[in-house]
């Protein structure tokens, strides 16, 4: 059952990988939606098949939808590309810092047992979401309200005098 | 079901999809032919019927290059990517009593799920393409996938509440009573707009639409590779049909005939209303478009959500 579940999640760091290394940024987008695939095909290998499918529906349909309408139209010639390339010459090393020391506690974790995959009910998830994690649902629903009133705000129709 | 099984329905049925879509085709062009009143293919074979087999055989044959400056990987791999989630949505759907492949206990949110996914064949086949009306097709098909996504799934929200549960098997044995168009009749006109704008169907179809962007995200594709964009099209308007069948038109049920005699009648049904749409109504303006999913259309499904929800909790 592991090995159902570790196959796509290698194929998830690998696409991962491929995401932050590519040059053209549509081709690291591809590799992204790859990514989330894997990560949902991970969720199905669990059981937590409800988890998937939204993955997939939210994550590789609808957000990365959006990045790609936002990036296709960015400046793609070689140029553009040298520039972001000298920009970036020293920036990827703080969060590369950060993200190593992210990884420490994983690695002592090594050895985490996965439990059966029983398949996980719509119904449980629902029962969690408005029950013990109520607040955490609302506390979301804050931020995306956040967002919709900055979108909002951001994309108002002014008068030219 | 298992192992090998599996894989020999899914071979099967992928098969008789692509049979499937290919006399769609014939069917469209001639109904389309009767609805403005001209006569459609109607040379090779019966009443025209193989003229889908000698398109395919043309198509086959034709020269397939990408043009010059384009993404040749990304041009390559655009055009399977349009067909492949769509055939992958079919495997939950429920043909019958307990006639699926993969009975998934969330199949209507997986089968939308691999519909969502299409829009990357569109964006990725006008990105590669390095063509300005390809690039501006692609732009709207984005837009219009997301502003058409959001209600697509509330509109459903309705049926999966009173039915309490997201497999199509529990949702076509709630509607034993009555069909679910009219118990949910806002949904189902909700739901079917929005399918339209899945499948890419006219008045929806303004990424590729020719009056001004000579053909959109395709403008640079021939032979075969245009010809998966086209297969995709169909199988999409089928599983569409078949969603808004589950969904609304009481699946499989009906009296006398067998269970997937009368699935593939009302999927027969529901298609030929697509073609019937695409004869009688004009395309929209693009911003008409975009303003009517994210100005009514989404608040209305939300309005349906939330007045089944206070019928089903009261």
């Amino acid at each position: 059952m592991t090995s159902a579940a570790l196959w796509p999640g290698a194929i998830a760091l690998l696409a991962a990988l491929m995401v932050v290394t590519r040059d053209s940024i549509v081709h690291a987008l591809m590799y992204l939606v790859a990514m989330l695939l894997a990560l949902a095909a991970v969720f199905f290998a669990l059981g937590a098949g409800f988890a998937g499918a939204l993955q997939i529906l939210i994550y590789a349909g609808a957000i990365v939808a959006v990045f790609v309408f936002v990036v296709m139209t960015v400046d793609s010639t070689p140029e553009a590309l040298a520039r972001e390339k000298a920009r970036l010459r020293r920036g990827w090393r703080g969060p590369a810092l950060l993200v190593a020391l992210l990884l420490l506690p994983l690695f002592g974790g090594v050895g985490i047992a996965v439990g059966n995959a029983d398949p996980v009910p719509v119904k449980a998830i629902g029962a969690l979401l408005f029950g013990p994690w109520a607040i955490a649902v609302e506390l979301a629903s804050f931020l995306l309200l956040a967002a919709l009133l900055t979108a909002r705000h951001l994309a108002r129709w002014e008068e030219k005098p | 079901m298992s192992g090998w099984l599996v894989i020999l329905a899914s071979a099967v049925l992928i098969a008789g999809l692509l049979v499937a879509a290919g006399v769609f085709t014939w069917v469209e062009r001639r109904l389309l032919g009767f609805l403005q009143e001209r006569l459609g293919p109607n040379r090779v074979g019966p009443f025209g019927f193989l003229q889908w087999v000698a398109d395919t055989v043309k198509l086959l044959t034709k020269e397939d290059a990408p043009p010059e400056g384009a993404d040749v990987i990304a041009f390559r791999l655009a055009p399977a990517l349009a067909a492949l989630p769509i055939l992958a949505g079919f495997g939950v759907v429920a043909f019958g009593d307990g006639l699926a492949i993969a009975p998934l206990d969330m199949g209507v949110v997986f089968a939308t799920a691999m519909l969502a996914l299409t829009v990357y064949a569109l964006v990725l086949g006008a990105w590669a393409s390095r063509n300005r009306y390809a690039l501006l097709g692609g732009l709207r098909a984005a837009a219009q996938m997301i502003a058409y996504e959001a209600f697509l799934g509330l509109s459903l929200m309705g049926v999966v509440l009173i039915a309490g549960s997201f497999a199509m098997a529990d949702i076509v044995a709630a509607q034993k009573g009555a069909w679910f168009i009219l118990v949910q009749p806002l949904g189902a006109v909700l739901f079917f707009i929005a399918s339209l704008a899945a499948a890419h169907r006219l008045p929806f179809d303004l990424q590729e639409s020719e009056t001004d962007l000579v053909a959109g995200f395709m403008t640079e594709y021939s032979g075969m590779s245009f010809a998966l964009f086209f297969l995709g099209e169909y199988v999409a308007i089928l599983l569409v049909s078949a969603l808004a069948v589950t969904l609304f038109l009481g699946g499989w049920l009906g009296p006398w005939l067998p269970g997937p005699v009368w699935f593939g009648l009302k999927v027969g049904a529901v298609a030929l209303l697509f073609i019937w749409v695409r004869a009688a109504l004009p395309r929209p303006r693009y911003d008409q478009l975009i303003a009517f999913a994210w100005k009514l259309a989404l608040p209305l499904a939300l309005l349906n959500l939330l007045l089944t929800g206070w019928v089903v909790v009261a």
